[in-house]
């Protein structure tokens, strides 16, 4: 009876992880394939192997003797292929549990608690009750964070339909991704755009239906020094906070008086039913309007112009 | 990644589990069935059955002295059923000491989990949490890892003070104690301080509540916890009945008194149609174009012609008319005030 398949798999990890040199591929056929046709060896050698390295094992490949390269070898450097030491204090090792109730996202959560339990398997105690801290939880609902953010552990490139703000279909766009990044609240996938032969940033929740992965993995390096969230900084839309000056009504925009920086009170309003005082804020300008226009007939916007502006254009149309 | 694995994938599973669970047993001292089958997330039979393989396993050469050496007796029956308290021993496989390194994904998956965690902490907490991410940083340098990123925003922030404020919620809870709250109600742009006898932290949409009798008010009330400004848990004991929280799986309004409430449905343009996910809605129709008819449950007119506000101009109340009449008279009374 031949070997079950996880048997075989697992010899076959062992033998290369011991080895202080690659082993030639007819070593290992007369060790662990003895029974198999040449044919039949090169199949299921090449599928076992992969096999390993999907499961994030290391196979080297190399040439045994420097002077005849085409004679190859395979081994597993036992440093590639162990988790290192880590030193953690019990409560740090419970920072490490905490962590692992962050992701609501179910892929995510799953990785962590993989990498969880990797950490246990090295000696460290994870207890979860150790310490009396709320962790924040990390959500992703856009459908396509999965694919890309295992598209860039993987380095393969994507390709997906992308909807740009004004215009009037989405275009099909090929990127190799370099990064995904979370910015106020938003995922963002940041790579080389094959198209545009440039780097671009892409808002996940614009990407329209399915994101497929073309081609194989490990297609690409990333540029050495890239620092992804840089490039999202400069590519996004700013999200710089901006001085805004309100006038509020009296007894009124209690939230918009809490995240004041400066509160005049008593001052000339556009009309005498109440009295009115200045709000000064500073503020990210996104949804600025939005919550003035809510405030209704309790707030008027004095400053930035431009958004008192886009103020009045919308109140015009609703005020017919 | 998924719980299911596709056909195939068991043998890979499997030696996944046996590179975790060798270092395991080589760093603790007797282990049992039981407590391997928990921290590998699986059953005691499967164990055994990793276990029957790894016996089968060793240095090439196939010599006694060669083979792992796993003392099955103890962690099976005569029959060969799994015996949960026996103590695994595993002999002869130091070389798989140490678990797998991690891949791509949990590198990223951690360290990203960490710097959140990070960022959103203070003080001491937030000077140990980044020793761990330099210490796992270091050790799970692996090339995905270093393209992911998270930049907290203040909602992040504002999460962790609802999920604090759920614990200490859930501590009077327990010990039968009042808590006094200020309360912000938007609708009502006012701010109100209340004593009330918690019952129980409870989550509807995208929302978490405190559910409570509330002494103000002489009933029982819902209080959103992000609109909580600010809260003691008082030395006083609770002078109603405890209670469970209410069950809000069939709507936020059904206990809400019949009388008050108004199905209004509104007409959102593609830019609204966010709102749904925030307000309680009882149906959404999308329609070809984008839009969407949405049927709200409303119990104060303010809070609707705020919504309305906000949402200008791509909101508009399809029924009932008066609404729009409201709406209308407010917009057109705010836009006098930038004449």
């Amino acid at each position: 009876m031949p070997a079950p398949k996880s048997e075989r798999l697992l010899n076959l990890l062992i033998m290369l992880l011991v080895q202080r040199r690659p082993i030639a591929k007819e070593r290992i056929r007369e060790l662990l394939y003895p029974d198999s046709r040449p044919d039949a060896f090169e199949k299921m050698f090449e599928r076992d192997k992969d096999e390993l390295r999907s499961l994030g094992v290391p196979v080297d490949v190399a040439s045994i003797d420097p002077l005849f390269e085409d004679e190859v070898g395979y081994r597993i450097p036992p440093e590639a292929f162990a988790l290192p030491d880590i030193e953690l204090t019990p409560e740090e090792a419970a920072v490490v549990g905490l962590a692992s109730r962050v992701w609501q996202h179910a892929t995510m959560a799953q990785a962590t608690s993989d990498a969880v339990r990797k950490l246990t398997a090295s000696g460290i105690a994870v207890d979860l009750d150790a310490l009396d801290i709320a962790q924040p939880l990390l959500t992703a609902e856009e459908p396509a964070f999965e694919t890309c953010w295992l598209a860039v552990c993987e380095r393969q490139e994507v390709r997906f339909d992308y909807q740009r703000p004004g215009a009037d279909a989405p275009t099909t766009r090929r990127v190799q991704p370099w990064g995904v990044v979370r910015s106020s609240g938003r995922w963002y996938v940041v790579g080389f755009d094959r198209d545009r032969r440039a780097e671009r940033v892409f808002r996940l929740s614009r990407v329209q239906g399915e994101v497929r992965t073309v081609g194989a993995p490990g297609a690409y390096d990333v540029p050495p020094d890239t620092d992804v969230r840089d490039i999202a900084r400069r590519l996004a839309p700013p999200t710089t906070t901006q001085r805004a000056v309100l006038l509020v009504r009296q007894g009124a925009g209690q939230a918009l008086r809490r995240s004041a920086v400066r509160v005049d009170v008593g001052v000339t309003g556009p009309d005498e039913r109440t009295g009115w005082d200045r709000v000064e804020l500073v503020r990210p300008e996104m949804g600025l309007a939005d919550d003035v226009l809510a405030h209704g007939p309790d707030v008027v916007l004095l400053e930035p112009a431009s958004v008192r502006r886009r103020v009045v254009e919308r109140l015009e149309l609703v005020a017919r | 990644m998924s719980r299911t694995p596709p056909a195939g994938a068991g043998a890979r599973d499997q030696v996944a589990r046996l590179l975790t669970l060798v270092p395991f047993l080589h760093h603790r001292d007797g282990v049992r069935l039981d407590e391997a089958a928990r921290l590998l997330d699986t059953s005691s039979e499967q164990v055994l059955r990793d276990l029957k393989v790894l016996f089968m396993c060793g240095l090439p050469g196939g010599l006694p002295g060669d083979l792992i050496d796993v003392d099955l007796d103890a962690i099976q029956s005569e029959a060969g059923s799994p015996l949960t308290e026996g103590v695994i021993r595993v002999e002869n496989a130091e070389y798989l000491a140490r678990p797998l390194r991690l891949s791509a994904t949990e590198a990223s998956a951690i360290i990203v989990a960490l710097r959140m965690l990070r960022d959103t902490s203070v003080g001491d907490t937030r000077a140990m949490v980044a020793r761990v991410l330099d210490k796992l940083e270091g050790a799970a340098a692996t090339r995905g890892a270093a393209h992911v990123d998270v930049t907290p925003s203040p909602r992040d922030a504002q999460q962790v003070a609802v999920m604090d404020l759920t614990q200490r919620i859930n501590e009077a809870v327990e010990q039968g104690r009042q808590v006094r709250i200020t309360y912000f109600v938007p609708s009502r742009d006012e701010e109100s301080e209340r004593v009330v006898d918690p019952r129980g932290v409870v989550s509807h949409g995208v929302f978490t509540y405190l559910d409570a009798w509330c002494h103000r008010a002489g009933g029982e009330r819902l209080f959103r916890l992000d609109r909580i400004t600010k809260y003691d848990v008082l030395d006083s004991e609770r002078a109603t009945d405890p209670q469970p929280p209410r069950d809000l799986s069939s709507g936020l309004f059904s206990d809400v008194d019949g009388a008050d409430q108004l199905v209004v449905t509104l007409r959102l343009d593609p830019e609204a149609r966010w709102a749904t996910e925030y307000y309680p809605v009882r149906d959404v129709r999308v329609a070809e174009d984008g839009s969407a008819e949405v049927d709200l449950v409303v119990v104060d007119q303010r809070w609707l012609v705020r919504l309305l506000m906000r949402l200008a101009p791509h909101a508009e109340v399809v029924r009932p008319q008066e609404f729009t009449e409201a709406f209308t008279a407010t917009a057109q009374e705010t836009l006098s005030l930038y004449a």
